[in-house]
């Protein structure tokens, strides 16, 4: 099992990402300039301020050479998960539904968070516990109000899409329905704005993080 | 030619950053200012004003919150 973490410049997350995945399978990094996966079998668009954030967040992002390449595996059922700035770009890119709005609190937020699972039976929380399960992960983001059409979320709701919600009374940021973290609609493409890559060593409090990952290695050890 | 692109969130989405300028205004003195919105301007030059509007939809404006406007402002050195 061989994960790629996406680098682009303003990438911050990318080495923690890589730690992490590495602690379940093998990590390397991929290039935002190269039109090349290197025959991974799961990308990680990680973390961080691509581009600057400049227009919007994830708006440039979405346009780099590597992105065609995520987009192409992606549509192909490749496993990809996007992790806070990963979820915006992953959102611009047509990858996952919805949008990333700044924190109705106006504040950047840093702090651990309680999430439920809402489905326990996907290839990115097989090994979360299962349905019902809380996961404490921390939460470091701006823009992390997650937002789409009333519409749009109830087909989400509908499809089985909502894999992560915020505990109840713990929205941080004012996503709707509590939403933290949602896959497309084929359920190989997973973002959410909570960073499991810092929760999977007990020295920083929690390692439920790690089941993220753990649930993609075993996804993608089922398959081959 | 040169063209400002308008671009502000739709209707009925929170602006947090509108919230903030409201409410720092009654603290300098200014009152009975309410509904304030931000959004961003982007001028730039364009050979053909035809492709704008593809420009706005994939990459200056994400439509599913946010709305925009373009205007034409002439032919460089034209009156």
């Amino acid at each position: 099992m061989r994960f790629g973490v996406v680098r682009f410049p303003g990438t911050c997350d990318d080495f923690d990402a890589q730690e992490a995945a590495a602690r379940v399978g093998d990590a390397e990094l991929l290039w935002h300039g190269d039109k090349d996966l290197r025959g991974v079998d799961a990308v990680i668009v990680p973390g961080g301020f691509s581009y600057g954030d400049y227009l919007r967040v994830g708006a440039i992002a979405r346009f780099a050479p590597v992105m065609e390449e995520v987009v192409e595996f992606a549509r192909a059922g490749g496993p990809v998960l996007g992790i806070c700035n990963g979820f915006q770009v992953l959102c611009e890119a047509g990858l996952l539904p919805g949008a990333l709005l700044p924190n109705t609190g106006r504040r950047f937020l840093f702090r651990q968070v309680d999430l439920v699972v809402e489905r326990g039976d996907t290839m990115f929380t097989s090994q979360s516990g299962g349905t019902g399960t809380t996961l404490s992960i921390p939460v470091k983001h701006t823009s992390g109000r997650f937002y789409a059409p009333e519409t749009d979320l109830d087909a989400m709701e509908a499809g089985g899409q909502v894999l992560l919600r915020y505990a109840p009374g713990q929205n941080p940021n004012g996503s709707l329905r509590d939403i933290a973290g949602v896959t497309n609609e084929a359920g190989n493409v997973f973002g959410l704005m909570p960073h499991p890559e810092h929760a999977v060593d007990p020295l920083t409090g929690s390692t439920d993080g790690l089941t993220i990952f753990a649930s993609m290695a075993a996804g993608v050890g089922a398959h081959v | 030619m040169k063209a400002r692109v308008l671009i502000r969130p739709k209707v009925g989405i929170l602006d947090p950053q509108g919230v903030a300028v409201e409410q720092a205004l009654p603290a300098l003195g200014f009152s009975g200012v309410t509904d304030v919105r931000v959004g961003r301007m982007v001028e730039l030059e364009i050979d053909d004003a035809s492709q704008l509007e593809a420009l706005c939809e994939k990459l200056l404006a994400n439509t599913l919150i946010e709305d925009y406007e373009v205007e034409l402002l002439g032919v460089e050195g034209v009156a």
